[in-house]
């Protein structure tokens, strides 16, 4: 026993002076752990830009073309989802398909089909396809016709709607019409930015006293988040309703990749024409619509 | 950490490499199909609507 102790005593001043980690090698530790967090906290961010961009889309295409497929089908079964009431315990059930979207300088492929959305449409209904404002008119009526889309990422149906001109056909297909509406400003060509056309108005004041008026609304104008006022049956008029006119406006975010603010298109009807089975059925566009696409194209 | 990972990865260079690329693609696919699914609703990067009036 005693011999032990003897030999286990003078062994700790046999090893080498070992002090632990000096304060240098806790610095190096620290610092090399901030870098490793910074660097991967960047790859993490740089994946995430290709979640938005590219995974988004796919997982947006699939349902995209649900909606479109289940419209078709419906159409092609003789049924209308616009033939229900756009609000209410009967109302076309938001999520569901309602319309296609063409816009001829977009390309010849440019089609969405066009979701119903709640009053403000939710993500959900956004990653489906644009979505329509439910408390907004249906397409062809008088006032204004609302949809929301994505622009970057999420089927992003309304990247490049930047690129619309002014006089720029916007082509609404539902099953009984095609309606041809046309970006707002003037003339057909020119930048359609704050470029505005004056839609006759009736105009009600707080007295109840009813105005006419030449209302000016821009083809496309950029706005605040919070602005609804775009959505208003005559665009930033409140308590106005256009005499005749079927506007639709189309809302998405701005600059591209981000929510500060808003990039909205104003478009009026002009035109329109029967649909029938057999342009649902081929695919085909009815004469009138394929001039529109070969005027872009020329 | 990567420090850490790597010593403690068994066998030889070549088993050790195949081990990390296993893992880079398994946290990428965590991070693309679950956790930014899952996060990016509450951010502010992809809203498109306006309120009604």
């Amino acid at each position: 026993m005693s011999g032990d102790i003897l030999v286990a005593a003078p062994a700790p001043a046999a090893e080498p002076p070992r002090s632990g980690p000096t304060v240098g090698d806790r610095i190096r530790f620290v610092l090399r752990g901030i870098g490793q967090t910074l660097i991967t906290l960047g790859l993490v961010v740089l994946l995430f830009a290709v979640y938005e961009v590219w995974i988004t889309n796919i997982f947006a295409h699939r349902e995209q073309v649900k909606v479109y497929n289940a419209l078709h089908k419906e159409w092609l079964n003789g049924y209308d989802p616009l033939s229900l009431p756009s609000t209410g315990p009967h109302a076309i059930p938001p999520g569901t398909g309602i319309a296609v979207l063409y816009m001829p300088r977009l390309g010849d492929d440019y089609h969405f089909a066009i979701v119903q959305g709640s009053a403000v449409p939710d993500q959900s209904q956004l990653e489906k396809g644009p979505a329509h404002y439910a408390d907004t008119q249906l397409p062809g009526q008088v006032g204004n016709f609302g949809v929301a889309g994505h622009r970057v990422g999420k089927g992003e149906p309304f990247l490049n709607i930047d690129k619309l001109r002014v006089g720029d056909a916007v082509i609404v297909e539902t099953k009984t019409m095609w309606w041809i509406y046309e970006v707002l400003g003037s003339p057909p060509g020119a930048d359609p930015q704050d470029n505005t056309t004056p839609i006759p108005s009736k105009c009600t004041d707080a007295n109840g006293n009813v105005t006419s008026a030449n209302l000016k609304v821009p083809g496309r104008e950029i706005v605040d988040p919070g602005d609804g006022s775009v959505l208003l049956p005559v665009p930033n008029n409140p308590g106005c309703v256009p005499t005749k006119d079927a506007l639709m406006t189309m809302t998405t975010c701005h600059p591209k990749f981000t929510a500060s603010q808003r990039m909205i298109i104003h478009a009026r009807l002009v035109g329109q024409v029967k649909n029938n089975k057999h342009w649902i059925e081929t695919g085909k566009f009815p004469p009138v619509i394929m001039q529109l696409y070969k005027a872009v194209q020329g | 950490m990567y420090v850490w990972i790597w010593r403690h990865l068994p066998g030889p260079l070549t088993v050790k490499l195949l081990q990390v690329l296993l893992l880079i693609a398994a946290v990428s696919l965590l991070l693309l199909f679950v956790v930014f699914p899952w996060i990016e609703p509450h951010l502010p990067i992809s809203q498109v609507t306006v309120p009604e009036k």
